[in-house]
């Protein structure tokens, strides 16, 4: 298919269309609102449907129910209608449905503002929601790669039955970039009879298929969550996702970012480049699982003096990142927050002040 | 080689549209490109901005802290942007809306009365669309011809507002070789 140019939150929910997904909840919030427009034009083009909760907390039981009934759902959502939805996300992990949620971040806490942010990323990787659970999140950096993660996610969400998270911020929702999508559905729906509350009619077995989140016996409660706890060690295993940039050289630091911040960042590395300074990255595609291993062994290489978390918040993502490089070379962080997107020129001055601290 | 192009004016004055049909020029003649709009909580009548970033290889970033050339509809646009516009670039300056000139003399200054081409033509609305052909005529940072075409392409679900539109773009291109 030839390219075409879109917007960010029209391509998302194309993207869901063609992944097979004919069933959108979801309740406004700038600035994503688009997609709830695109879909509720094109989701009766192609027999599919879009209903608007009365809140994002039904939105949220709406993606639970219609999961549980074996269909392909997703939501699209910013900031405060996730935290509204946190509850519903809970239970849809304790009850392992494949949902996907897409949150196209915007500045907080509280009702903040509309601008692009990075602020839920402690959100999105650890909780959000009551009790011990996990979501696969995805961190698109480009309008093309929001498409792909968005088919991914459905692949994802039902290979391990859980819900998964699409974390981009404002910008990748507002910004127009040339797309190109699959020519046919590229996630084919898994067989969900073993589960889903699909009616008996369609069933091989006479077993009775029962979704729940409620286990009152509590050796019943803990084998529950040591399963839950075996699938995240898998996703660990297998799912981790980055990509790199500038590796080859002998750089003196490693910038470790993702979605929109990590292109600034990439500009930034050019730049210093320029100017004989060394720098390269790890950008995390999937934020969990997270790429530990990839940014130890990056910090690894003698040169390496530093670890910089350059992110659009007040450095979420910095205790991962210690957590992966272990005490072999200090954490530092560089961002902004409140929907001002630092430049490249300001990113490659902060990176500079560190290193020469360093020397 | 990558080129930005920063369009501002009031909401209404098709500010967003007119930086969509330069990024899908660009796109169209192979380039990458992106378009970034500014979604401030904005109103009718308030400020608009957008920019395209034109590049032969993958983009970057998307945020830029000095556009190449700067299209500016109205004066406070001028007023705010004149400045960060790089040295050698295009500054576009609707004098219809603009009484004052940006001030620099290492730049291409470009004035162009948009307002009364297009309300010549018989639509004080098309001006946006004589604004960017004149600053692309003058720039030549995409082809004109594939410029043209995707013009019609925009309009192609109002096919009875193509003429006028083709008309704003020859106009606009005339006005380019023209320092008022």
């Amino acid at each position: 298919m030839a390219k075409v140019l879109m917007k960010g939150n029209e391509a998302i929910g194309e993207a869901a269309i063609r992944s097979g997904c004919l069933n959108y909840f979801a309740y406004p919030i700038t600035p994503q609102s688009e997609v709830a427009e695109y879909l509720a034009k094109r989701m009766p083009e192609v027999g599919g449907m879009f209903l608007q909760g009365e809140s994002e907390v039904a939105v949220g039981y709406m993606l639970f129910g219609a999961s549980a009934c074996g269909e392909r759902v997703f939501t699209t959502s910013s900031s405060p209608g996730i935290s509204l939805m946190s509850e519903a996300i809970s239970y849809i992990a304790a009850a392992q449905c494949p949902v996907v949620f897409v949150n196209i971040m915007r500045g907080g806490p509280g009702l903040g503002g509309i601008l692009p942010s990075q602020a839920d990323y402690s959100q999105s990787v650890k909780g959000g929601g009551h009790g011990d659970y996990k979501l696969l999140v995805m961190a698109p950096a480009s309008v093309q790669e929001a498409v792909e993660m968005v088919t991914e996610a459905f692949v994802l969400a039902e290979k391990y039955r859980n819900p998964v998270m699409i974390l981009g911020d404002g910008l990748i929702g507002q910004m127009m970039e040339p797309v190109e999508f699959p020519e046919k559905v590229a996630a084919k729906p898994s067989d969900k009879s073993e589960w889903a509350t699909t009616g008996m009619d369609t069933r091989k077995s006479d077993k009775r298929n029962l979704v729940k989140t409620l286990f009152l016996d509590p050796e019943e409660l803990n084998r529950h969550n040591l399963m839950l706890k075996e699938k995240y060690k898998k996703m660990e295993a297998e799912e981790v996702r980055y990509s790199t940039y500038n590796t080859d050289g002998d750089y003196k630091a490693v910038i470790a970012s993702y979605g929109t911040m990590s292109r600034v960042c990439k500009t930034a590395i050019d730049m210093l480049k320029k100017e004989g300074i060394e720098v390269c990255m790890i950008r995390p595609q999937t934020l969990f699982p997270f790429p530990e291993v990839a940014i130890r062994k990056a910090v690894e290489k003698k040169s390496c003096k530093l670890a910089i978390s350059i992110e659009m918040n007040m450095g979420q993502m910095v205790e991962d990142i210690q957590r992966s490089v272990s005490g072999i070379v200090p954490v530092k962080w560089y961002g902004k927050c409140g929907g001002e997107i630092p430049t490249p020129e300001e990113t490659a001055e902060a990176v500079k002040k560190y290193l020469n601290n360093e020397e | 080689m990558q080129s930005e192009v920063m369009f501002a004016g009031f909401g209404g004055q098709g500010i967003l549209l007119s930086g969509k049909i330069l990024a899908q020029t660009a796109m169209d003649q192979g380039f990458e490109v992106a378009w970034v709009p500014s979604y401030g909580p904005e109103m009718r009548g308030g400020t608009a901005y957008c920019t395209v970033v034109i590049s032969d290889e993958p983009i970057g970033s998307p945020i830029i802290k000095n556009p190449a050339h700067l299209v500016a509809m109205n004066r406070p646009s001028l007023e705010k942007f004149a400045g960060i516009v790089k040295p050698k670039g295009v500054i576009l300056i609707n004098a219809s809306l603009i009484p004052i000139r940006s001030g620099r003399d290492d730049i291409d200054e470009l004035i162009v009365q948009t307002t009364e081409i297009a309300s010549e033509i018989g639509n004080i609305r098309a001006a946006n669309i004589v604004a960017l052909a004149s600053f692309i005529a003058r720039s030549r940072i995409v082809d004109f011809d594939i410029f043209r075409e995707c013009v019609k392409k925009e309009f192609s679900k109002k096919p009875k507002l193509i003429p006028l539109n083709m008309k704003a773009v020859d106009k606009g291109k005339l006005a380019a070789n023209f320092d008022v």
